[in-house]
């Protein structure tokens, strides 16, 4: 038999799973947009991946969703992710791995400063 | 950790349509990808759009994918789960323009629905209590027997407006509280999912897509009303919501959600389910009750309710699925939440099976007050094969026609009745101009002549003789003053009978004679069926298109048509029987039905 307080962590278990479901509010979420198309996955976007999802979850972060997308068209950049935050101009890191993954979770998406030192703009 | 969920549509329409070798394919076919770890597949209740099933939903993107074959999951597999790009293809399409729609929130379909009872369907995996959890599932119940006494319950369900979501309306708190102020130790608690309307499914979807909504709602109304045993009374006709209800009770029960002790606060509560053998009489309460204690399902007269004596003689509470749907929900969100939805005296929403000519067959939830035309034109997405609006049908064979001069209605209790209709439990069959009122109405006649359980007379013969009457309107036979007799013996039945079954079985009749009476008036006076329905008014003729081949008068079964080679044949009405065969066989479309 359960009790009250092992119900409630079912509830908090389950909903970081569930949460994924949630499309009612599209316009005011964050995306995490993975490059997953053949040339992201051979240079690691598997894990880059799987990183993100893990630390969204386990922050319990509301309203971020990860997503994948095909090649962005930069393969020699994979993996790539785009970061959007609604309002925000999209944010594109490149050459991203699981540990770039997590600061960019810590930095961007939970303080909202952006990682410059993964930037498309000066990894070129 | 899982990135991606595949969602497979198991409600009844789905299901039957293949669904369930959908998922395993998924299943299978994810496994060989090597993606079992990062793809999980669910099952879960009824998205609501059965016109477009099988239906599969890929999140996060929230990919709504409709019309699936077993043929066409390798390709989702391979293209959206491991590449990460849209199945154009298999995207659903509004019917009215051909673009793609992407998610099942941006369809029409759904933009103008409030989901309260059908919130879980198609959300999660019904057969899973740990996502029923974490939807904030059982935080009613546990608020319930942790902070509020039983009659602050009863009091917060009086508030919300809560009214009885199986055809009659009644206030359930009321209900509720009638039963708890009944003295005596033993009391009981009913669900009555014994959902029998001719196009009605709301209930089993709600069994077969959040069962554990039904089973917590229960408890509660357990804890607010004193009693500790429950039963749902289930027709044996839906195997599908009766397994998911099954693995629900032992989920609970495993939890410790059901049984003695609830969470350690000191509640029992248990339930039971009792499967019904499909007699439409049993929907009413007391067949019902009469039904669970093991006897003929009959119903017997009211005063008592079963809220002073119900089950086994004891004090009963007796609710739709439905209406316990919502409980949870106003528990947790408040009176206030509940009632801030629908009309002055029609809170909350009400579920809808949208059935008939109507391009999207399904389920739908809408707040009370939405019009009829919001129903069938925005949800519905309107009428096909660009026919006219005739009339809606609601409330099943206990119910009335909407003609399209109330199209603009808001749909709520008091507004349906007004309009010789009533609310019922849900079913809204949709009628285009090809639809003949009288034969609708003995349509749903013949269906209430067939379930009357016999043992009052005003509802065994009196419905038979209102059969026959409209035996002979539809054969030509009838009379204006039949007409009349008709409509006397409608109210006769309605005022005599001895339960809700036969007090309203003549409203089909009497709906359809208030609104298309010009119908009747063109099978009796005319001696014609305006839409061409029924078969004892037709008459076939041969125009002048006819070239004399003979074909028809050899396909004649009766040797009804005559004539010479190379000129034009006739067909003698004496002798036809109006099979159709001959217009079928014409070559020339020289054969016309009137």
């Amino acid at each position: 038999m359960k009790s009250i307080a092992d119900i409630k962590a079912i509830r908090d278990k389950m909903k970081g799973q569930i949460n994924l479901r949630d499309n009612k509010d599209a316009d005011t979420e964050t995306r995490i947009v993975v490059g997953m198309a053949t040339c992201g996955i051979s240079a690691g976007a598997r894990p880059v991946f799987n990183a993100f999802v893990d630390d969204i979850a386990s922050r319990q972060l509301k309203n971020v969703k990860v997503t994948r997308t095909g090649c962005m068209g930069m393969c020699a950049l994979e993996p790539i992710v785009e970061v959007h935050v609604p309002g925000e101009e999209p944010v594109t890191y490149v050459h991203v791995d699981a540990e770039k993954a997590r600061k960019i979770v810590a930095n961007h998406i939970v303080n909202g400063n952006v990682c410059t030192e993964y930037l498309i703009g000066d990894n070129k | 950790m899982v990135r991606s969920h595949v969602l497979v549509c198991g409600g009844t329409g789905c299901h039957s349509n293949n669904s369930a070798a959908i998922k395993k394919e998924f299943e299978t076919l994810i496994k060989e990808r090597g993606l079992e770890n990062d793809v999980s597949v669910v099952g879960t209740g009824c998205f609501g759009l059965c016109a477009v099933g099988p239906i599969v939903i890929v999140y996060p993107e929230g990919a709504f994918y409709s019309g699936m074959k077993v043929e066409d999951v390798a390709e989702i597999v391979d293209e959206h789960l491991v590449k990460g790009r849209l199945v154009q293809r298999l995207l659903y399409k509004e019917k009215s323009d051909a673009h793609s729609v992407k998610a099942l929130s941006e369809t029409n379909f759904y933009k103008k629905q409030t989901r309260v009872a059908l919130r879980n369907c198609g959300v999660i995996n019904p057969e899973e209590i740990d996502e029923y959890i974490a939807e904030d599932g059982y935080q009613a119940l546990i608020k319930c027997l942790t902070e509020l006494k039983p009659q602050e319950v009863i009091d917060i369900i009086k508030a919300s407006g809560l009214r009885g979501r199986g055809g009659g309306g009644f206030p359930t708190g009321l209900k509720w509280q009638f039963a708890a102020n009944s003295p005596g130790p033993v009391k009981y608690v009913c669900c009555n999912a014994d959902e029998g309307d001719p196009g009605a499914f709301m209930d089993r979807s709600i069994l077969e897509g959040d069962p554990h909504a039904v089973l917590e709602a229960m408890a509660i109304a357990g804890y607010a009303i004193g009693a500790h045993q429950g039963y749902i009374y289930v027709r044996a006709e839906y195997p599908i919501a009766v397994q998911r209800l099954r693995i629900a009770l032992e989920q609970a029960h495993e939890y410790g959600l059901l049984g003695k002790n609830i969470l350690d606060t000191g509640f029992d509560f248990d339930l039971e389910i009792r499967l019904g053998a499909g007699a439409f009489v049993c929907g009413e309460e007391t067949a019902l009750m009469t039904s669970i204690e093991g006897n003929r399902g009959e119903p017997r007269p009211r005063p008592p309710f079963p809220a002073v004596k119900g089950l086994f003689g004891k004090p009963t509470i007796l609710n739709n699925v439905e209406t316990y749907a919502n409980v949870c929900q106003i528990i947790l969100k408040g009176a206030e939440w509940f009632s801030s939805m629908g009309t002055e005296k029609s809170k909350g929403t009400k579920v809808f099976a949208l059935g008939g000519k109507i391009t999207n067959t399904g389920l739908v939830e809408i707040p009370m007050g939405t019009t009829l035309r919001e129903v069938i034109e925005d949800i519905g997405g309107g009428i096909p094969n660009g026919k006219h609006f005739k009339a809606a049908q609601t409330g099943g064979p206990s119910g009335g026609c909407i003609p399209a001069e109330h199209f603009d209605i808001p749909i709520d209790y008091d507004n349906l009745i007004s309009i010789g209709s009533m609310m019922g439990s849900g079913g809204m069959i949709v009628m285009d101009e090809d639809n003949c009122m009288v034969d609708i109405a003995k349509f749903f006649l013949e269906f209430t002549v067939d379930e009357s359980c016999g043992k009052c007379t005003p509802c065994r013969i009196g419905n038979r003789r209102l059969l026959e009457y409209l035996d002979k309107i539809t054969t030509g036979q009838a009379t204006l003053q039949d007409l009349d007799d008709m409509e006397r013996l409608c109210y006769y039945i309605k005022a005599n009978s001895l339960c809700g079954l036969g007090q309203t079985a003549p409203n089909p009749v009497l709906s359809t004679l208030r609104y298309f009476r010009d119908e009747y008036i063109a099978h009796v006076v005319d001696k014609r069926c305006p839409c061409h329905v029924c078969k004892g008014l037709a008459r076939y003729t041969i125009t002048d298109d006819c070239k004399g081949c003979s074909a028809c008068a050899r396909k004649c079964p009766v040797g009804a048509i005559s004539g010479e080679i190379k000129s034009k044949f006739v067909i003698d009405p004496s002798k036809c029987i109006k099979c159709g065969v001959c217009m079928e066989t014409c070559r020339f479309g020289a054969i016309v039905k009137e």
